[in-house]
């Protein structure tokens, strides 16, 4: 024979990962990665700039007295700092990302493109008017869009997330109330239990007395304390109600809830939120609701970016519309696009101004991209299907956790922990979901059901991808039911293990610090 | 449709394993009436890739971009470069598909990168403790008023008259909601100062804002004494992030609040939104602070990991008495400025900010040298306010004849105050010496 | 000296005019690992039933209701910087504020160890 003397193990042997301890603290495809200020020097730069010319200063004194000292990074330094952090982050395009209320769903790259031409992305908002009628006519675009799928008569598009769209809602319910001369009496807004934190915190921002009203056993408002909160109703401004609610189901009253409600003086707020169920199939506007925020970053797929930034434009209803704030679209008979800025001529009952320039226009621009790919077929679709998938984890997961209530839900499954073990609570099961390769579900919330867990897979899933995640959780929630313990312990694979929160409580620790040197040379 | 998985043969055997008979089934909570038969009534249908961006494309092209010619506008949102890494950064799948870090095990990378936006944003403003973001630099400030209320239980809150008319707004529409009283001052290039002789034993906090929206640099320490002399703390606000590369910060003025916008920093100008609002506190009022904060500790093997922390103060646990209502924030602007400022390094930025400054110093030179224009702003960083022997929207008008986008005239944000003649303009290191010499060259025609 | 109890898991302990109030040791384990205490200033006058301080786990801020009216003699500023003692010693170390006693007639209704006990039991 001939001598092959290149020859190499080419079939495995097996040794525990575990086992294997790395000198560098990578692990593989896993890149450790300090912090910047370890790993930067202050001297250092990842851009060329031309060397200043050495002007006399302008400033009159009012100059920067010490340094920042802030590191900076040569440009493959930065790359390699954020793509090694990237990798320890979970995303929606890599995996299901069921987290309960938030709408993770696949966010197209179409909408990124139309957002970053320039005519969009590199644009001022206080160049004059005349430079900019193509941008002010995609705001009144998507304004149409949102007012026909709401059927609502206004929209007010400046609100930057869902948070600030309650806030525009109650703002116009204030003033509102105050041109009626109620502004002083009527402080008193319903707020039913389930409701998510924003809600609550925002009546009270907008100055409202917070009175919390009970879910029923079917997870939706409790009529008769409702109807008791309403017997005495001249305190009464208004209701906060989400619909679908926080528990994933379709408020079966909502119409006798809103007569209710305007027929105490006060008017209904929806958070749309949960839009994503209903889009394209029922328009708030035939509920009776007054004003209502989308949360652009939910229902019409512009991307979370790791928590924002959002978009939360906010239908009102003929009763609010005069009280909308400034800034808004108008088109003049001439065909050309006018921003009304301040609060007089046909804004004079505005309630004002809630920020800075026009709202979230790059959000905009991918919002309508979102509509326009859809269309109004499509939106139908993609609600039904939203739904379909949220029942069918309900179906496949029944029999081995615990539905919160019967029937069907909307666009999220809510399961309470009254399946597990003694000692394996729900946050268990969520971090062995991580293990699975999944992002957990949203965890403890609403309030009204124990141990909560809110699943909404979206529409963007197919049924293969449903079908991995249902088996991955059914095993989990029968090692639950089995009280294995070894669930304490998840995430075992993930890049961290479960982090101490009590420690980053109690001596907060919010910034990067120098090391104290006279202890570094201590040691 | 191509953003839908499922197939027909799918729903079906997913009926079938729910036991429904059809989608309708799922719907029957919804009352009759507002049940729709068909579509939406009113929209079109779907369309592919081409059709979308053949349309919205068409909508940009009636759009003047920044980049297109001289430009020249400010107040409250600038023209800088991004490096071409920002936006890749930014457009990475783990950073922009994510959501809030609230499973720490699995948003690691989103955690460190805002555990390093904090720490830059309590350097560059000389503060102690920094928040994960607010939405933009106007709500910023409102928050920081409500919350100086909180803090001192007060009602008072005086702004100063060179306070972005739109912070402005934003910010007394949130006090006087919550029953706070607002005291605004008239509208002066130079008068941040005046704030120290407004200040009372009610008064909550002065807003003071350098460089302001006249351009205008100002050194609050004396108004930060006469308000602390009265118990009252000083807010001090920037929208010209940039600026803190040179400009006295405010945590060097003796600030207990700042707020401001970050956009200038990794972001582009994108109509006005979005943007990153920063908000910067003293140690002592961490507890009383709004929005996000991402905090050190260690994992269950003892390795360095970060969490959301002190969240207590927040909607989800504290509903109505929650510091703040905010929830999404502005994580992926954040980003931006962070990975911008990473690049950047102090000395980067301390060189930008020059740049900036040089470029505002030579087109001051220049349009004052045509007769008739005064400039009007005393100290200035990158922008500054100019008054013309003519009306400013006909000045403006000429000059976009000429290709010039020449500033925003006053009155567009000052409408009653009689700043007719007065133009805010701005320069930064995009603003050549090409476009410094059209714009004056243009402006000599004009007037 | 005699321990009182409330509903809300307060205690007090009475020694002359003065009072020394807490939290329960049911109360500090229902909160888990207890990271933040905001007590009142000395000198601040509170009111039965009130809430005068706050007692915040990682996921919960509660409330902490005065058992009784009277004035803050002292606070236990300590707490500020170690509330673990909170789960180690909350009917001891762990005590918030001494309050001078405006009305002693308050106290009448609330219950002693072993009725509070009960109550637990019962929750
Ligand atoms: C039901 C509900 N309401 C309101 C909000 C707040 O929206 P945003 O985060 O956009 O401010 C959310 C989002 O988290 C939500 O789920």
């Amino acid at each position: 024979m001939t001598m092959n003397s290149t020859g190499r193990p080419t079939a495995p042997t097996s040794v525990s990962a575990a086992a294997i301890e790395t000198v560098s603290g990578s692990r593989g495809l896993l890149q450790h990665e300090d912090l910047l200020f370890e790993i930067g020097t202050p001297e250092t730069t990842g851009v060329d700039l031309p060397k200043p010319k050495g002007l006399k200063s302008r400033l009159g004194g009012v100059a920067r007295k010490v340094d920042t000292g802030l590191p900076g990074l040569s440009e493959p330094q930065a790359v390699r700092h954020y793509m090694r952090l990237s990798q320890k982050n979970y995303a929606i395009d890599l995996g299901l990302f069921p987290l309960g209320s938030c709408t993770m769903k696949h966010n197209p790259r179409l909408n990124e493109k139309m957002a970053r031409l320039p005519g969009f992305g590199d644009i001022h908002p206080l160049q004059p008017q005349a430079t900019v009628q193509g941008a002010l006519e995609l705001i009144d675009e998507l304004a149409t869009w949102l007012k026909t799928l709401t059927n609502m008569p206004a929209v007010a598009m400046s609100p930057k997330a869902g948070a600030h769209g309650e806030l525009c809602g109650l703002l116009a319910i204030r003033q509102a109330l105050i041109a009626r001369g109620d502004g002083e009496t009527r402080k008193r807004m319903l707020v039913p239990e389930s409701a998510h934190g924003t809600n609550p915190a925002t009546a009270a921002q907008c100055g409202f007395i917070v009175d919390e009203i009970k879910a029923n056993k079917r997870g939706r408002v409790d009529m008769a304390d409702l109807k008791a909160k309403l017997e005495k109703s001249e305190d009464v401004a208004g209701i906060m109600l989400t619909n679908p609610n926080t528990c994933g189901l379709f408020e079966t009253d909502i119409r006798e809830i809103a007569d209710l409600i305007h027929k105490a003086g006060g008017y209904f707020y929806c958070d749309g939120a949960n839009f994503n169920a209903i889009v394209g199939r029922v328009r708030p506007g035939d509920l009776g609701v007054d004003a209502m925020h989308i949360n652009l970053h939910k229902t019409f797929s512009t991307p979370h970016g790791g928590g924002g930034p959002g978009s939360g434009p906010t239908v009102l209803s003929e009763a609010l519309a005069p009280f909308a704030p400034v800034p808004f679209v108008v088109k003049d008979e001439d065909g050309i696009f006018r921003l009304v800025e301040q609060v007089d001529g046909e804004a004079s009952e505005s309630f004002g101004r809630m920020v800075a320039f026009h709202g979230q226009m790059g959000m905009f621009v991918r919002a309508l991209a979102y509509m326009l790919s859809h269309g109004a077929d499509g939106l139908k679709q993609a609600a039904e299907d939203a739904v379909l998938n949220a029942n069918y984890i309900q179906a496949r997961l029944k029999h081995v956790m615990s539905p919160a209530f019967d029937g069907y839900c909307m666009h999220e499954a809510l399961f309470s922990d009254a399946f597990t073990a003694d000692g394996i609570e729900t946050i268990d099961i969520a971090k062995a979901l991580i293990d699975e390769g999944y992002h957990p579900m949203t965890m403890y919330f609403p309030l009204v059901v124990h141990g909560a867990m809110l699943i909404e897979p979206t529409e963007t899933e197919s049924k293969a991808e449903l079908d991995r995640f249902c088996d991955a959780l059914e095993s989990i929630a029968r090692r639950a039911a089995q009280g294995d313990d070894t669930l304490k312990g998840a995430p075992y694979l993930a890049p961290a293990k479960r982090l101490d929160e009590t420690r980053a409580a109690r001596k907060p620790v919010l910034k990067w610090a120098a090391p104290d040197a006279s202890k570094v040379a201590a040691e | 449709m191509r953003y839908l998985p499922l197939t027909p043969e799918d729903r079906a055997s997913m009926l079938a394993t729910i036991g429904a008979k059809s989608v309708d089934d799922f719907y029957t909570d919804v009352p009759e009436a507002a049940r729709l038969k068909g579509k939406v009534p009113g929209l079109p249908d779907h369309q592919g890739e081409l059709a979308v961006e053949r349309h919205l494309t068409r909508l940009a092209a009636k759009n003047r971009s920044a980049s297109s010619g001289p430009f020249f506008v400010g107040a409250g949102a600038y023209k800088h470069h991004v490096p071409a890494t920002v936006d890749m950064i930014i457009q990475r799948s783990e950073f922009l598909t994510t959501y809030t870090p609230y499973q720490p095990e699995i948003a690691q990378g989103t955690l460190q990168t805002l555990f390093e936006f904090q720490t830059q944003v309590a350097a560059l403003t000389a503060m102690d403790v920094a928040n994960a973001s607010m939405y933009d630099g106007s709500t910023a400030c409102a928050e920081a008023a409500v919350m100086a209320a909180r803090v001192t239980r007060r009602k008072k809150v005086i702004l100063s008259g060179g306070l972005h008319p739109h912070y402005a707004a934003a910010t007394r529409l949130l006090c006087e909601a919550q029953g706070l009283e607002v005291v605004q001052l008239p509208v002066a290039i130079d008068g941040e100062g005046e704030l120290a002789k407004a200040v009372d034993g009610e008064t909550a906090c002065v807003i003071g804002q350098s460089p302001n929206v006249f351009g205008t640099v100002t050194d609050l320490s004396g108004v930060a004494d006469a308000a602390h002399g009265k118990g009252a703390l000083l807010v001090s606000v920037f929208t010209e992030a940039v600026s803190l590369g040179m400009v006295t910060p405010p945590g060097e003025m003796g600030a207990d609040i700042a707020a401001g916008e970050g956009q200038s920093i990794g972001n582009g100008l994108n109509f006005g939104g979005p943007y990153v609002g920063l908000f910067s506190v003293r140690d002592k009022l961490v507890r009383q602070m709004p929005g996000r904060l991402c905090g050190e500790t260690v994992d269950a093997d003892g390795n360095r990991g970060f969490v959301l922390t002190l969240s207590t103060r927040e909607q989800h646990i504290r509903r109505d008495k929650a510091t703040s209502n905010i929830c999404t924030n502005s994580g992926l602007c954040a980003l931006a400025f962070t990975s911008h400022m990473t690049l950047l390094g102090g000395k980067g930025l301390k060189q930008l900010a020059e740049l900036n400054h040089e470029a505002a110093v030579e087109l001051a030179d220049a349009l004052t040298s045509v007769k008739g224009v005064e400039l009007l702003t005393p100290r200035f960083f990158n922008e500054f306010a100019i008054r013309t022997p003519m009306d400013a929207e006909a000045v403006l008008a000429m000059l976009d004849e000429a290709g010039i986008v020449g500033g925003v005239r006053a009155s567009r944000l000052f409408p009653g105050d009689h700043l007719g003649d007065v133009i805010l303009i701005a320069a930064t290191e995009c603003t050549t010496a090409d476009d410094i010499a059209a714009y004056a060259d243009a402006l000599k025609e004009i007037i | 000296m005699t321990t009182y109890y409330t509903k809300d898991h307060e205690w007090i302990r009475v020694e002359g005019d003065t009072g020394t109030v807490g939290i329960t040791a049911y109360a500090a384990g229902q909160l888990g690992d207890v990271v933040y205490v905001e007590l009142p200033e000395s000198g601040a006058k509170i009111a039965k039933g009130d809430g005068f301080a706050v007692v915040e786990s990682v996921k919960a801020a509660s409330d902490v209701y005065a058992p009784i009216s009277g004035s803050v003699v002292e606070a236990n500023t300590g707490l500020a910087d170690a509330p673990e003692k909170v789960n180690e010693a909350a009917e001891g170390d762990a005590w918030f504020v001494r309050i001078k006693i405006a009305d002693p007639g308050e106290l009448d209704g609330l219950m002693d160890e072993a009725a509070y006990t009960a109550y637990c039991e019962g929750l």
